[in-house]
């Protein structure tokens, strides 16, 4: 799960992680009221998910209040889209009013647990500012990395060694190693799967200052944090997989394509998304039903399918190990009760109980259309979605 | 032969008189596995399909010389759990459980370091040596005994690539599945190198997906140790960057993470690679005639 920034913002400075003066505003007024409190040159952030903002124009230096109701008021009720949103972007409906800093130098600061060591991994880089896979890729050299041992932590020899290691010099070091421990301490108290600041600044006047902050937190670990959960904002999700999750379809993926694609298992359920692009078409979802034996699940499926206008047929692939293939004919016999499907419906069933799946799914006299095999369905299902099967 | 469960394997359950655990102790008994002890606590002195409970994982170990675990114990206590498994020196821990924190995984992994238990999971289907044990969630009637040796990231799409392979007549040393979280207690080299030793073992089956560098540390070690050649698919090409996919480990983070880049390492390292997950069958097929 993800946050915004100014969220991160407020559990930094409650573990005592430095960031600039500033508050969230909702309204171009409320960004003036800030700005002038502050009283200075501030900066008018876009409160997104999405990377890439800077870019896209969602980041603004003015010099005073009025400047800030104006450059808020070009923000908020907008949609910003960058590299890392679809072509409709993402709505802004808060910014982050700032005392702008004056910036020496920009380094990069980031935990996140190494799925080789299978350690916390605390990373620094001078080369602030820029992402971590572009760093990676062209100076992995310039990268400090020291993997933390869960039973004993970050320990302050380890900070000094990262500090030295991205140029930090005097009272920095001791600074930069306190910064580090107050953020491995913020990590593991909180569950987060990334916490990254970046840039990570110097200011002319020597101090350490977190410019920005990312923290994404660990799905599983979610249930014991409820203030952390509280914290999502669901404008900033994509609409059907909001929907889907509201439908108890937690494992929901919107896709570029009009092929809807119910499967049970996520391994399972990639795999047949790339067999219908191998086949020539395009999944308009990943969709892995998971393996609760009921049929509402199935239910709902298929109202996704409704919902999403975008779809032109829609794939039944379902493996029944642990999910029992009867149950999942029944679910697909209610859908086609409760609601009025007009596209194709291609369906294989494999695994447990497929002789009772099979006759639930004859004996209701639903049209579908049946496969035999994986890829039999998937070249039906492209077939039907480029309107060959009615 | 084969590795990891055989006829020898005395197997425990963890969390067995839950829904989950009673359901699939009950399939694991009817293929003819041996259930020797179930652990819930609290529940110790009673018996649960026939099998007795103990309260202590020590305790079920001591009495029948259970020595491997199954589990099925819910994700808030599934790390406890294990490190109850390990502490008792239990040496195979198969962990069903799907949606452990990382924390608790990074636990677990601190805590397993040295010692002789070796982990599968979590978030996996289990273990299956076809015709002597099935310790797992898997589908028991699809199996073949035989030698190819299968292991996977994921579970449904290794019940599809299992069927594919016995419909083809092509049976299975052991199926090994490695779950789909990020931190998984198994990597690909780790059951590779099992398979390589296995003298009943001609040809290993490999399904990756997006996420991580398992894949590309396989093929590292596939073209540096491994005699035995190998087949594999790497599931979700079409997946976008930055979603998570179903698995907790299966998001594409960086270009490492990309299916084209670890199908592309391990073709480098000889491995035949399947045009599509519904070939993987046949390209083993046709790997196996040039053995």
């Amino acid at each position: 799960m993800k946050i915004h920034e100014y969220q991160a913002k407020a559990l930094f400075a409650q573990y005592g992680i430095p960031v600039p003066r500033g508050r969230v505003a909702s309204t171009p007024a409320e960004a003036r009221e800030i700005a002038a409190e502050i009283g200075d040159k501030v900066v008018i952030k876009a409160q997104v998910y999405a990377g890439g903002r800077g870019k896209a124009g969602g980041i603004k230096l003015v010099n005073n209040p009025k400047e800030a109701e104006r450059a808020a008021s070009q923000l908020i009720g907008t949609r910003m889209v960058t590299h890392q949103t679809g072509a409709e972007g993402v709505p802004v409906s808060k910014v982050l009013v700032e005392e702008a800093s004056s910036v020496a130098r920009e380094l990069y600061l980031s935990i996140l647990v190494d799925g080789t060591s299978h350690l916390p991994v605390m990373m620094a880089s001078e080369a602030g500012g820029m992402e971590i896979e572009e760093m990676a890729q062209s100076t992995p050299e310039k990268i400090f990395k020291s993997y933390i041992d869960p039973a004993i932590g970050f320990q302050p020899f380890q900070g000094r060694k990262l500090a030295y290691g991205i140029n930090l010099d005097g009272g920095q070091i001791g600074e930069a190693a306190r910064l580090m421990t107050n953020l491995y301490r913020l990590f593991v108290d909180k569950d987060c799967s990334l916490a990254e600041i970046n840039p990570l600044v110097v200011t002319a006047d020597g101090k350490l200052l977190a410019l920005d902050a990312k923290l994404s937190f660990d799905d599983n670990a979610l249930y014991r944090h409820k203030d952390i959960q509280q914290l999502q904002d669901k404008e900033q999700e994509e609409p059907l997989e909001i929907q889907a999750h509201d439908w108890g379809i937690n494992n929901y993926v919107k896709m570029e394509g009009d092929i809807g694609c119910m499967v049970n298992g996520a391994g399972l359920a990639m795999a047949v998304n790339d067999l219908i692009q191998h086949c020539g078409g395009r999944a308009a979802n990943f969709l892995d039903i998971g393996t609760l034996n009921n049929t509402e699940r199935v239910v709902n499926s298929f109202r996704m399918f409704v919902a999403d206008h975008r779809i032109k047929a829609v794939l039944v692939n379902i493996f029944g190990g642990m999910a029992r293939v009867d149950v999942i004919a029944k679910g697909i016999v209610e859908a086609y009760q409760q609601m009025n499907i007009t596209f194709p419906v291609v369906i294989r069933l494999a695994g447990t109980n497929l002789g009772e799946g099979q006759r639930i799914l004859a004996e209701s006299g639903i049209s579908f259309v049946q496969a035999k095999d994986f890829y039999d369905g998937a070249r039906k299902v492209v077939a039907a979605a480029k309107g060959a099967v009615k | 032969m084969s590795i990891l469960v055989d006829d020898s394997t005395r197997l425990l359950v963890q969390g067995i008189t839950g829904s989950e655990g009673s359901f699939h102790t009950q399939r694991c008994i009817e293929y003819g596995t041996k259930v020797v002890a179930g652990v819930t606590p609290g529940k110790g002195g009673s018996k649960h399909l026939g099998v007795p409970v103990f309260n202590t994982i020590e305790k079920a170990m001591a009495e029948t010389g259970a020595n491997a675990s199954l589990m099925f114990v819910p994700p808030a206590f599934a790390a406890d759990g294990i490190l109850e498994a390990i502490d008792a020196g239990m040496p195979l821990i198969i962990c069903i459980t799907e949606g452990i924190p990382v924390l608790d995984m990074v636990k677990v992994h601190h805590y397993l370091k040295g010692k002789p238990t070796r982990l599968i999971g979590p978030n996996c289907p289990g273990v299956m040596s076809p015709g002597k044990c099935k310790a797992g969630i898997m589908v028991g009637e699809i199996h073949l005994p035989g030698n190819v040796g299968v292991v996977s990231r994921s579970g449904t799409l290794t019940y599809d690539v299992v069927s594919q392979l016995t419909s083809l007549g092509i049976g299975q040393s052991t199926c090994v599945g490695i779950g789909g979280d990020a931190l998984p207690g198994s990597t690909f080299v780790d059951i590779l190198k099992l398979f390589q030793a296995d003298k009943d073992t001609k040809a290993v089956v490999l399904i990756g997906e997006i996420g991580g560098t398992m894949e590309q540390e396989a093929a590292e070690f596939i073209s540096h140790e491994m005699t035995k050649p190998v087949v594999a698919f790497v599931a979700g090409s079409t997946a976008p960057p930055g979603k998570r996919m179903g698995h907790a480990g299966a998001i594409i983070t960086g270009s490492a993470g990309k299916a084209s880049e670890k199908m592309r390492a391990l073709s480098r390292a000889g491995v035949s690679i399947a045009p599509t997950p519904a070939e993987i069958g046949l390209t083993a097929k046709k790997v196996l005639e040039r053995v």
